[in-house]
């Protein structure tokens, strides 16, 4: 027995389940078919931006967080162009990243590893993020930097100046603009020498956690080699607000140069504290006494105020330099923001760009591709003069500044002068340097993810 | 079932389907769509959702049943981390023996703790639980990451390099962590039109031995011997004066809500193979505190509710930009968007933790009883809509024996 009448109600219940058969097969493999972790599919491409929003360097944050969106304008053919128009490599047009409009999301990283990786996968898994950008601590710098590399996507890191990120902890999939622990204790000796003479008795005072004690490391390591002595050296608890119990020894040790390797708020206090000692009015050994605070940001050079008169120290960047990317660079942030950009919102800024850049020369959002493209990349015109890529540790290498808490500042942002331009041939090192993990420390394999 | 009465397997069950439909329940928006900001259906915000339900039950089997407020228990979440990210180094990714050994070792570390902490009460045990949490943080920060003796790795966090020993790894398993050769990060996400689901195996590995644990939490607090928890914290005195010493029960409440945290702690490096010093900082131990609160102290859903909330806030408001705002005001006049967008600006993004503030102390003043009274209340509310009020207080004192 059969029942060939077609009903309405019949083809409608056919043609309903054989849609349905026919889309099953696309629900379930539509998203298998991207070849790597968040391949940008649509119209635009999603950068993340993890800097920290809260907590002890939420400044540095929020001037990097102002940073990067002025080179997503720029990326995007907004704004005036920037370091577009300066930049040696021409593949950027202004179209955004390989013709994909550029977008971004944010994220808090609160200085502390788990926030920071919380932050980052959440942008990595909900939003899609190709990119991971920022950072004010090499802590989370290096979290991040792991986590990039597991999830196979790219991580340009922030300020974070410790040896370990691009040392140790390198990572294939990671890269660093900003300067190290090294680099600044290479740049400064020979300016602290011809300053201060060769037969100094120095004092540190480090902030008790990784970063102080490369950078402790390094200056020890680079001022003994010019004939300083080290009379003692002393770990700060990192939660510390007063350094007066730290700073009453100093006084009586015999030593005639502080150096303090401390950062953010920590400076600020222990500065403030030295201050007060009246360390630098005092003599000893027949010398001057002298401060010398081996990282220095302009938003601390703000927080400790009068205090920094004369006092040396080394940055990445300042917005004084007089080269066309920074004149560039400083044009454009201050007509959108009304002040001049500080040197953690400038490593992100180039950064931004040096991805974008790599991509356009890539012709692919694959990070793998990318790492190729950046690994000995030379270029010029972001604003720190002629600088490298290089291959071996994904670390940038160009000029360091030394510079001194000015003696009359003219307005509120011109606190530090420039005392001398360090050469990049003089803060060169191997890539195997004993400092950053030895003959053993290697890049691993680029990830792509899946 | 399983031992429990009606109302409780109910609630059980309730809780079995709220976290095995978590990754649809939490994605009600399509992913395309302006809403799409609010959806919580990622695996890393899953997994904290249900790590964090499981540290706070455990944290309520302690202060909701003793009444004992321990302003210290991340300390136990760090050690279960640490001892995690130990085992993957040292043995292999397999996360089973890394989540025994950190439950073991958190439990020991919380005997030591407990034991002398337990000597005192009220304020006095909250600040000696403070004192040892703050000390195992500086211990992890700074003093156990020296170069020579490296147990903690400090501020960068403890992760597993590619030299490790990792004895038992072989070349054919994920280099992540992973239950027999399951990497923790593989995730199925379904498409379904405009929506999209993620299902993550490491989010159900969470959820299943959530599901035990709640299951566990049940059982101790219908037991005798969570009656006798309940009796510390009506009158500890009187107990004492018939005879009875009741520092073992605390003690052993203490070693219990300390071993459910090492347990999220080893979830915790089990699904991102990172153990960071801040997850033992004060905050950290505040934080469980007012999840435990928010939630409604001594109630079994409570402390998991409460953990939601706050993470959800953590993660997904902090995360709303100026920009984002600017576009979802972006139909009204330029003017008043940019007073919208001004007025809203203080309680997003960093200002996420305003936000969070202004809600617990409106839950703390106006709901003392937490999210659960509020649902409670809720409830009485429609059935007195209803069946009119037959739940009023009889007005009558009665005597309690």
């Amino acid at each position: 027995m059969s029942n060939k009448s077609v009903t309405r109600r019949g083809v409608l219940k056919t043609g309903a389940v054989a849609g349905a058969g026919v889309a099953l097969p696309t629900i379930f493999t539509a998203s298998s078919a991207s070849a790597f972790t968040n391949e940008p599919t649509g119209g635009t491409v999603t950068l993340g931006f993890n800097v920290p929003q809260t907590g002890p360097y939420a400044d540095e944050g929020n001037d990097e967080l102002l940073a990067q969106q002025l080179a997503v304008e720029h990326l995007n053919g907004e704004g005036d162009g920037g370091c577009l128009n300066t930049f040696t490599s021409k593949a950027l047009k202004g179209n955004g990243i390989l013709g994909k409009k550029v977008t971004f999301v944010t994220g808090d990283t609160q200085t502390k590893s788990d926030a920071a990786r919380a932050s980052a996968k959440s942008m990595i898994e909900k939003d899609g993020a190709i990119m991971i950008n920022g950072g004010s601590s090499s802590g989370v710098a290096v979290a991040v930097q792991g986590l990039c590399q597991e999830a196979g996507i790219i991580f340009m890191a922030g300020l974070t100046h410790a040896n370990d990120t691009t040392g140790k902890d390198r990572k294939k999939n990671g890269f660093r603009h900003f300067f190290n622990a090294y680099m600044s204790g290479a740049a400064l000796a020979p300016v602290l020498a011809k300053e201060m003479g060769a037969d100094r008795r120095a004092y540190h005072l480090t902030a008790d956690y990784n970063w102080g004690w490369t950078q402790e490391e390094s200056i020890v390591a680079s001022t003994e080699a010019l004939g300083w002595e080290t009379v003692n050296t002393v770990k700060t608890p990192l939660a510390s607000t007063d350094f007066s119990s730290y700073i009453a020894p100093v006084l009586n040790s015999g030593a005639d140069v502080l150096v303090l390797n401390h950062y953010g708020g920590n400076m600020v206090n222990s500065l403030t504290n030295a201050i007060q000692f009246g360390l630098l009015d005092k003599v000893a050994n027949g010398k001057d006494f002298k401060i010398v605070v081996p990282l220095y940001s302009e938003l601390m050079a703000a927080g400790a105020g009068e205090n920094i008169k004369g006092v040396l120290g080394s940055m990445n960047y300042n917005w004084q330099l007089e080269n066309e990317g920074s004149k560039a660079f400083v044009k454009s942030f201050g007509e959108k923001y009304g002040k001049p950009p500080s040197n953690s919102a400038q490593t992100c800024y180039a950064q931004v760009l040096l991805y974008a850049d790599a991509v356009e020369r890539a012709g692919s959002f694959n990070p793998c591709a990318v790492v190729e493209a950046l690994e000995g990349f030379e270029f010029d015109g972001l604003g720190n003069g002629k600088t490298l890529y290089r291959a071996e540790d994904h670390q940038c290498f160009k000029d360091v500044l030394v510079v001194r808490g000015a003696q009359n500042p003219t307005n509120a942002y011109d606190t530090l002068e420039i005392v001398e331009i360090t050469p990049v041939d003089q803060v060169t090192y191997p890539p195997d340097h004993p400092m950053f993990g030895g003959a053993e420390a290697t890049l691993g394999e680029c990830n792509e993810g899946a | 079932m399983l031992g429990l009465d009606k109302k409780d397997t109910t609630l059980l069950i309730i809780v079995a389907l709220l976290t095995l439909l978590a990754p649809f329940l939490l994605n009600p928006f399509p992913s395309d769509s302006a809403m799409a900001q609010f959806n919580a259906g990622y695996p890393d915000l899953m997994q904290r959702f249900v790590i964090f339900g499981i540290f706070a039950v455990g944290f309520n089997i302690l202060f909701g049943l003793t009444g004992y407020l321990s302003f210290g228990h991340a300390a136990f979440l760090g050690i279960g981390s640490y001892s995690a990210v130990w085992m993957f180094k040292l043995f292999s990714y397999n996360v089973i023996p890394a989540i025994a050994l950190s439950v073991i070792m958190a439990g020991l570390f919380s005997l030591l703790i407990g034991f002398i902490s337990l000597r005192r009460s009220g304020i006095y045990f909250s600040i000696l639980t403070l004192a040892f949490a703050q000390m195992s943080f500086a211990l992890a920060y700074s003093v156990l990451s020296n170069p020579k003796f490296n147990l903690t790795n400090g501020e960068t966090g403890l992760q597993v390099y590619a030299d490790d020993p990792q004895m038992f790894h072989r070349d054919g398993l994920p280099d992540l962590p992973h239950l027999f050769g399951l990497s923790m990060r593989s995730t199925y996400t379904l498409d379904m039109g405009a929506w999209s689901f993620d299902f993550n195996a490491g989010y159900y590995l969470c959820a299943v031995i959530m599901m035990i644990v709640f299951y566990l939490a049940i059982r101790i607090f219908r037991s005798p011997f969570g009656m006798m928890l309940r009796a510390v914290k009506s009158n500890q005195q009187r107990m004492n004066y018939t005879g009875l010493n009741s520092r073992p029960y605390t003690l052993a409440a203490f070693v219990i809500s300390g071993m459910y945290a090492g347990l999220a702690g080893g979830l915790m490096a089990a699904m991102d193979p990172l153990a960071g010093a801040e997850r033992m900082q004060w905050t950290a131990s505040g934080e469980v505190v007012l999840m435990t609160i928010l939630g409604g102290t001594g109630t079994l859903i409570g402390p998991v509710l409460g953990a939601g909330f706050i993470k959800y806030f953590e993660n997904i408001f902090s995360k709303i930009n100026d920009s984002v705002l600017h576009g979802w005001f972006a139909f009204l006049p330029d003017g008043m968007e940019d007073f919208v967008v001004a007025v809203l600006h203080p309680f997003v993004g960093k200002g996420w933790h305003l936000t969070l503030g202004i809600l617990f102390m409106l839950v703390v003043i106006f709901l003392p009883g937490g999210l659960v009274e509020g649902g409670t209340r809720l409830r009485n509310w429609f059935r007195g809509k209803r069946s009119g009020a037959d739940d009023k207080p009889s007005g009558k004192t009665e005597p309690a024996e």
